[in-house]
């Protein structure tokens, strides 16, 4: 069966969203790479309110510049301040990059920023300028991600740097991993620094060995990575000794130069790999178009499945069995799940974010055995019920209902109806819970009302386990703070 | 590094009279391009006041630089957010693609207080047309229309405003036409505003639309007379962490009532009614001003400046209003709350005055709280050496004796200027002539500001929308006791080992107004600057080298 299909009216406006703008993804990946400044191209408003917004979540500096319209400008194009703008943040920040993104009104206008552009590379060189095209009128603050990492890696490599497989010597892959927390930014960063340290046990007495040196082989076999972008640093750094004009941390520019020597790209998101089908273009498969490179396309590895499709495919690129650490994390999780299972058995869910994060956490929920009553997002790529349908067993999928491109209020209007018992997703459905007076689970972004939304990991063994735990604690929370009787007992 | 920099790596807390001003502005505009530099350098100035109390020229209410990461924000946000956002039943819908609505939602630490809950309040909603491509291309005019019928028919609230952002401005979307189509189907008020994020320099460009669009399309619309002695408005109090909620109590122990505050915890029905106080006490005078003056001129409300923000300086304004009203009884109640309020107030600030005397603080927010909030820590013995507002006007720094100089450019030009005439049928003196001769002989200021320059020490920096950039440099050569500003500069600070208060969210605390206010701000600057936290940003290894080089026994 198919999952149900809600019917409701029709409606125009949106109330409460559940999606935010299309530049502020932009921006946040521009603060992934090291050196860069992000600028927005249009009026200050908008860059002001990202960086609130932003600041909000992260508790960290966040400096958003802007080309800063004025009426004449609105009128007669931006071209002036766009060059000014440029030459100024040159000059105050001397950065590697700036990462330039259109607002809907310079889109509305229709800036040529190319045209705009030309020219000023050399003027404030060696800062490199990158432009990506983000109206919010169409799409998401995640499309305006996906769109800045295709962006930079399409002008850090261009065509003219084919490299022949000779360079290709060394195993090297190139991670997109899409929007996601600090912390599991460190844990993909952990897990592939243990997947290029392995140490192999040898035969020392086989002949490969004995023509090459054991060294060699002690010495495992050093996969390189570059994951873009990152900004699990810049976004979250200790208190400053100097004074920093941009915070450290971030992807180096020269090593997002080099993607196009890479054996394999990996770039999570199984909405994203959908939208490439179509013909639309990511990162991952822009390298493959221009340098042959494979690209590896996953769910984002939120749960146990997920996450152990994510290591068969490390297993296959590296050439190196997963590390023993994680075969404990997993046995963990299992272990975990087992005593956990009468907690959260049937238990029923509230799934909303953004398209692909909404997948992966109901994927995760429905392997422990809740169900995910209601999977929304303000997102509309149209590929959610088919990404859900690919993830969810269908005893599940059929107690589930779909819904893109919804705001919290009607999500309030649909959800009352679906009894359920939490809901799991960002800040912004804190009204939601109460007003259904059910407990919130804070995952994704953005995280305002709580310390820490930057710490939590969502992903890999680990962050399954983190998730499991929180939920589980949850519900045992509310039956305890509800339960007349038998409370110290949970 | 500069020479200025190198001088002054070495500054302690408290050291910063040996610091040239001069040098550190001259350091501040070191690294923008030439004509950036001119610019910017009109709005940086030594404070020097001269015997007739004149005060430097600021180059305030002008564009920023594009490239310059300013704390500005849009006359969106300005109207939108800060002005209608704290109206509770007035349904705000905002025209245009959804980034606009949805950081404006919520994102204020407005407070509201319902009479009940059966009474409106929409605050928690955020409505948005969404635009999607084919409303950019064929224009937005019939989802607005729909989005208004559509929350009509959900809450059929008393009134509905429409918000335009960026990008409807250019496509021509007629808001007004439609609201004023809307109002005639609904029969409900419903009024648009033309609040374009590029209107203006900054978010007072969007007040002066909202408070105008008030002004147009609802003051005056209830001539009911309520029952009260003391009648006034609360003019520019936003209610932002309940500080609205301190002063009605205390206004209200001295028997003096509030018909309307503009626009912290307020209603339709208060701004209807507004026009029947007897007296506009001016808190944020930025933000607000004009609506002062066109309630004068109108129907004959006078208005003076107050501020709530300091003991004293509460005790001084309810002295004024008493004063205004010139009743022996209400001065003697004004005098039984002050001397009921002030035995704590005292307490507490002579405590936390031990501590702080002498620290040094810098305050750069908004359009006036930079000035008001130099009385809390004079109040404490603490001096303010640098200051600046976000979005003021040259009247904010050097008084309104400057209003005549001001020069008009492309930016101020586009916001609309009311013209106000006598309401013939409305318009009630408050005062007989002579009652005011009589009232200003003895020193009573009617509609006056000195503006903040003339409070400040000759030689304190004078900075006005400083920019991230500056900020930071200006923590690197000075290195406060405090900074004061709001939260997109916030974390730098903190990160520079600096103790940070925000003064536009009040960082979740507050209130800081009035008497209960004072008590609460003393005892927070009493935590940040003496608070133990700092002592930990270094580790011992930084502060004590050998220890990582040596171990114990070595
Ligand atoms: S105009 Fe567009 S880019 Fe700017 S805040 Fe609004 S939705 Fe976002
Ligand atoms: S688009 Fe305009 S109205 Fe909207 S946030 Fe940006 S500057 Fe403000």
């Amino acid at each position: 069966m198919m999952p149900k299909k809600i019917k409701t009216k029709p409606y125009t406006a949106t109330r409460n969203a559940c999606k935010m703008c299309t530049p502020l993804g932009a921006a946040l990946v521009f603060h992934g790479i090291e050196g860069t400044i992000p600028l927005l191209h249009g009026s200050q408003g908008c860059s002001t309110y990202m960086r609130r917004y932003l600041i909000s979540h992260f508790r960290e500096p966040v400096d958003i510049a802007s080309s800063n319209f004025s009426e004449d400008t609105a009128i007669f194009g931006g071209g002036d301040n766009l060059r000014l703008a440029i030459e100024n943040v040159a000059r105050q920040y001397t950065p590697e990059m700036i990462g330039i993104a259109t607002t809907c009104l310079s889109e509305t206008i229709g800036d040529d920023v190319p045209m705009i552009l030309d020219g000023m590379d050399k003027k404030v060189d060696p800062t490199i300028l990158v432009h990506v095209s983000t109206p919010s009128y169409t799409g998401t603050h995640v499309d305006g991600f996906h769109g800045a990492v295709h962006a930079v890696v399409e002008r850090c490599n261009p065509v003219t740097e084919k490299t022949t497989d000779a360079l290709k010597t060394r195993k090297k892959i190139n991670v997109f991993p899409g929007m996601l927390s600090n912390e599991d930014i460190r844990h993909l960063k952990e897990i592939f620094t243990d997947f290029s340290d392995v140490r192999t046990p040898i035969d020392t007495q086989s002949p490969d060995a004995i023509k090459n040196g054991i060294d060699s082989y002690a010495m495992g076999n050093n996969t390189e990575f570059t994951i873009l972008p990152d900004y699990s640093e810049r976004l979250e750094g200790p208190s400053w000794e100097d004074y920093q004009a941009i915070q450290k941390g971030g992807t180096p520019v020269r090593e997002i130069k080099a993607m196009n020597r890479a054996t394999a790209s990996m770039e999570f998101g199984s909405i994203l790999a959908s939208t490439v089908d179509q013909g639309e273009k990511s990162a991952g498969s822009l390298l493959k178009e221009r340098f042959d490179i494979p690209l590896a396309s996953l769910g984002i590895p939120v749960g146990v499945k997920a996450t152990d499709l994510f290591f068969e495919r490390l297993e296959e690129l590296t050439a190196t069995p997963i590390p023993e650490k994680y075969k404990k994390q997993r046995g963990r999780l299992i272990d975990a799940y087992v005593d956990g299972n009468k907690y959260v058995s049937r238990q029923r869910a509230v799934v909303y974010g953004e398209e692909d994060f909404v997948v992966a956490i109901a994927g995760f929920l429905a392997e422990v055995g809740i169900i995910p009553v209601l999977c929304a997002s303000g997102g509309k790529s149209g590929f959610l019920q088919k990404a859900l349908e690919e993830i969810l067993p269908k005893n599940i999928l059929e107690q589930v209902t779909v819904h893109p491109g919804m705001d919290f209020t009607r999500m309030e209007q649909t959800a009352g109806a679906l009894e359920p018992d939490f809901v799991i997703g960002n800040s912004k459905g804190y009204t939601l819970s109460r007003h259904l007076n059910i407990p919130l689970v804070r995952v994704g972004f953005p995280i305002h009302d709580r310390i820490g939304g930057p710490r939590i990991l969502h992903i890999g063994y680990k962050g399954a386990q983190e998730l499991f735990d929180t939920i589980v604690n949850t519900l045992l929370q509310r039956r305890q703070d509800t339960s007349k009787t038998g409370y110290a007992y949970m | 590094m500069s020479d200025t920099i190198k001088d002054t790596k070495t500054i302690k807390p408290g050291g910063v009279d040996t610091l040239d001003p001069e040098k550190i502005k001259k350091e501040l505009l070191s690294r923008y391009p030439a004509k950036v530099a001119r610019k910017r350098s009109n709005q940086i100035m030594v404070n020097k006041k001269d015997d007739t109390g004149k005060t430097p020229v600021m180059g305030a209410n002008v564009r920023t630089v594009p490239g310059i990461i300013t704390q500005r924000g849009c006359s969106y946000a300005g109207c939108k957010g800060v002005i209608l956002g704290p109206t509770r039943d007035i349904v705000n819908i905002t025209h245009g693609p959804i980034g606009c609505g949805f950081y404006s939602w919520l994102t204020r630490r407005n407070q509201t207080r319902t009479a009940s809950d059966a009474d409106d309040n929409y605050m928690p909603y955020c409505f948005s047309t969404d635009m999607q491509d084919e409303d950019i291309v064929f224009g937005g005019e019939k989802k607005l229309k729909a989005a208004v019928q559509e929350a009509y028919d959900i809450f059929k609230p008393k009134a509905i405003s429409i918000f335009s952002t960026c990008p409807v401005g250019l496509i021509g979307d007629d808001v007004h036409a439609v609201a004023s189509e809307m109002k005639e189907k609904l029969g409900i008020n419903v009024f648009g505003f033309s609040c374009e994020g590029y209107k203006g320099v900054s978010q007072s460009a969007g007040h002066h639309i909202a408070n105008n669009g008030i002004f147009k399309n609802v003051v005056g619309k209830d001539d009911s007379i309520k029952e009260a002695d003391y009648k006034i408005n609360l003019l520019g109090e936003y209610n932002i962490g309940g500080d609205g909620f301190e002063i009605d109590r205390i206004l209200d122990d001295c028997g003096i009532s509030v018909v309307s505050t503009y626009s912290g915890n307020s209603t339709y029905d208060q701004f209807a009614n507004s026009h029947t106080a007897d007296l506009n006490t001016v808190m944020c005078h930025r933000s607000i001003n004009y609506v002062a003056d066109m309630m004068e001129i109108k129907y004959g409300i006078p208005w003076i400046k107050i501020n709530f923000i300091g003991g004293n300086s509460t005790a001084k304004s309810l002295r004024k209003i008493a004063e205004y009203f010139g009743e022996e009884a209400l001065i003697q109640r004004v005098e039984a709350v002050i001397e009921a309020e002030m035995p704590e107030v005292e307490r507490v600030r002579l405590a936390v005055k031990k501590r702080c005397e002498g620290k040094v603080a810098m305050i750069f927010v908004g359009g006036s709280r930079a000035h008001h909030y130099q009385d809390l820590f004079n109040e404490i013995g603490m001096r303010t050496i640098s200051a600046g507002y976000e979005f003021a006007h040259r009247d904010d720094y050097e008084g309104r004796r400057v209003i005549p100089d001001i020069k008009i450019d492309a930016d101020s030009r586009n916001i609309e200027e009311l013209k106000i005439e006598k309401d013939d049928d409305k318009y009630r003196a408050r005062k007989t002539d002579a009652e005011i001769a009589a009232l200003k002989a003895k020193g009573f200021e009617f509609k006056d500001y000195k503006g903040m320059s003339i409070d400040m020490e000759n030689d304190a920096l004078l900075i006005d929308d400083i920019s991230q950039y500056e900020t930071e440099q200006l923590l690197k050569l000075y290195k406060p006791d405090l900074y004061c500003a709001g939260i997109k500069e916030k974390y730098a600070i903190q990160k520079s080992g600096i103790p940070m208060k925000q003064l536009h969210s009040y960082d979740s605390g507050g209130p800081y107004a009035g008497f209960k206010g004072a008590v609460n701000f003393y005892k927070e600057i009493d935590r940040l600057v003496n608070s133990k936290v700092w002592d930990y940003l270094e580790a011992p290894w930084q502060t004590n080298p050998e220890l990582s080089a040596k171990y114990g026994w070595e």
